[in-house]
């Protein structure tokens, strides 16, 4: 896995304000990787310099070994970029934009519209191609604004917020498109949607104040909850106390806390450990009679508080 | 530079695509004619040339121009497209180039659309066609000095209205600089040079020299410089507000 792009104590100050404060990472080819923060945590500050938009302060980026500032040409030409919000030509056709973008891409004759066309199946832009852009609705503004990026078959693909504002039907759509695009491409999405995170990317950098505070695959953000790999038992019957004493005798639990006023149980083990055969075991044993029993995979909402807050 | 060929090809796609452009190019028409015909007394003059027809012009220009001008860059900012545009393979200097390119084109259209005005002329009169052929190119080329002015002040800000009043003042001040009321007022105390210099400035005096059918190398490395200063200074400017 070579690196595609490679980011070494990117900075980047607004006068007295730090909006990216030494950042350090790279992707490598078929990585998808999910740029997690709250507003203003510097995602698109990031995006921004390394497809060459914003003047970097300090540190350096390449793209595919290219210098973002020093072969600004040679690294846009790899790149295939999505600007938060999806800015468009609104007067322009969608036809007509990509013909636009497939020319700027250099690309003309029956190449031009191989390109083009191939980005009009891929986002199912075939309905709406002839109308202007400005009549269309949000989530085919943000498909036409994904083919322009896609058009050139680039190496890296930087998408911000690809999905936000679309129906949950759109959503899908655009991340089995990352995922299907993904084998041979670095792509970075930024999104605040966590759920995102698990369904496409490969891994997750959350940042917050302008500064990586974690960097790791999806399961690895969801084991830092401290729920995670807990158990959640919903009884049929209001919980006793002998229950919870019963669940308490097991070695890996640390607490048990109740839930949804009395007849669920939430048994958080020591260091996230695996206590679900335990636990059924017990129940079983015991002849105690659940209606559910599951695992937590630990809430990424709650690891994203705390990991943003603290910072 | 086919890449500044696929930026004008977008660019007066771009102008045309709303029927702004049809309106501007009938107030253009209908402006140039009618002070061609009431204020500059085309008929009662008795003379068979174009003098009153492009003598109005650099006063037209100074509304015109900023008009097809403010939308240049500031559209872009409002939208956005400023960084599609500025993250694309293309050095800055293609896109202002191109920009103003489109631009320049749309305003040969219209000035091309004045052409009834010349049959008219030829039709009454035997008139110097080589005068009327110098004064073209020298609106045309006044016209560009309006436009790079324009070009590079719609870069300053998002707001088109405010491009268009920025761009107007500043064209007034290289227009007005030549104006005998502006050179009597630095007469009594200034030395020559700066007298010099102030009226050597100004739109009015190079485009004079023009419409009297002296297409003077002077005066044209003049506009061919306005135009290059300030769209040098439009891609600065440009590379200044990036982001912000």
């Amino acid at each position: 896995m070579s690196s595609m792009i490679s980011i070494d104590g990117l900075t980047k100050r607004f006068g007295p304000f730090t909006a990216v404060d030494n950042i350090s990472f790279s992707v490598g080819s078929g990585e998808v990787l999910g740029f997690l923060g709250p507003n203003g945590a510097g995602k698109s500050t990031t995006m921004k310099m390394v497809t060459g938009y914003l003047p970097i302060t300090a540190g350096s980026a390449s793209v595919c070994g290219f210098d973002v500032v020093n072969q600004s040409l040679d690294a846009r030409k790899k790149v295939g970029y999505l600007p938060e919000g999806a800015p468009l030509y609104g007067d322009m056709s969608g036809l007509a934009f990509l013909n636009f973008i497939a020319e700027i891409r250099g690309f003309s004759g029956s190449e031009k519209k191989q390109r083009v066309d191939q980005a009009i199946e891929k986002l199912q832009l075939q309905s709406v191609i002839n109308k202007p852009i400005d009549t269309l609705s949000k989530g085919f503004k943000r498909r036409v604004g994904l083919a322009q990026a896609i058009l050139h078959d680039p190496d890296v693909l930087i998408l911000d917020e690809p999905t936000d504002g679309l129906d949950p039907n759109q959503k899908h759509q655009v991340r089995t498109l990352i995922k299907e695009m993904a084998s041979d491409k670095a792509i970075v999405i930024s999104t605040h949607l966590l759920e995102e995170v698990s369904a496409v990317c490969t891994r997750a950098v959350v940042i917050a104040q302008g500064r990586i505070v974690f960097d790791g695959s999806p399961e690895e953000l969801s084991a830092k909850s401290p729920v995670h790999n807990a158990v959640t038992i919903k009884l049929t019957a209001d919980a006793t106390d002998g229950i919870k004493s019963d669940l308490q005798g097991i070695a890996e639990v640390d607490r048990i806390e109740t839930v949804n006023g009395g007849n669920s149980l939430l048994v958080v083990p020591k260091d996230g450990a695996q206590i679900i055969e335990k636990v059924s075991l017990l129940v079983r044993d015991k002849g105690i009679e659940v209606d559910e029993l599951y695992v937590e995979r630990g809430h990424l909402d709650q690891v994203f508080r705390e990991l943003t807050l603290s910072a | 530079m086919s890449n500044t060929w696929v930026i004008i090809k977008r660019e007066l796609g771009a102008y045309f695509s709303t029927p702004l452009a049809y309106v501007f190019i009938v107030i253009f028409l209908a402006l140039s004619g009618a002070l061609t015909f009431f204020m500059g007394a085309f008929f009662e003059r008795g003379q068979a040339d174009m003098a009153s027809f492009f003598s109005f012009h650099p006063w037209l220009y100074l509304f015109l121009i900023p008009a097809v001008a403010m939308r240049l860059w500031a559209e872009e900012r409002k939208a956005g497209t400023v960084e599609l545009l500025l993250t694309f393979p293309i050095p800055t200097w293609q896109l202002v180039v191109g920009k103003f390119l489109a631009a320049w084109a749309f305003i040969a259209i219209a000035l091309a659309l004045t052409f009834p005005l010349w049959i008219t002329v030829n039709y009454l009169g035997q008139p110097d066609n080589g005068v009327i052929i110098a004064s073209y190119i020298g609106s045309f080329v006044m016209a560009g000095g309006y436009l790079a002015i324009g070009s590079c002040i719609s870069a300053v800000t998002k707001n088109q209205v405010i491009a268009f009043i920025l761009a107007a003042v500043v064209c007034f001040l290289f227009l007005m600089s030549g104006v005998e009321l502006v050179q009597a007022f630095f007469q009594p105390w200034a030395p020559p040079f700066v007298l010099d210099a102030i009226q050597s400035m100004s739109f009015l005096s190079h485009f004079n020299g023009i419409i009297r059918g002296v297409i003077d190398l002077r005066d044209v490395i003049y506009f061919g410089s306005m135009i290059g200063v300030f769209l040098f200074a439009n891609a600065a400017v440009i590379d200044l507000t990036r982001g912000s």
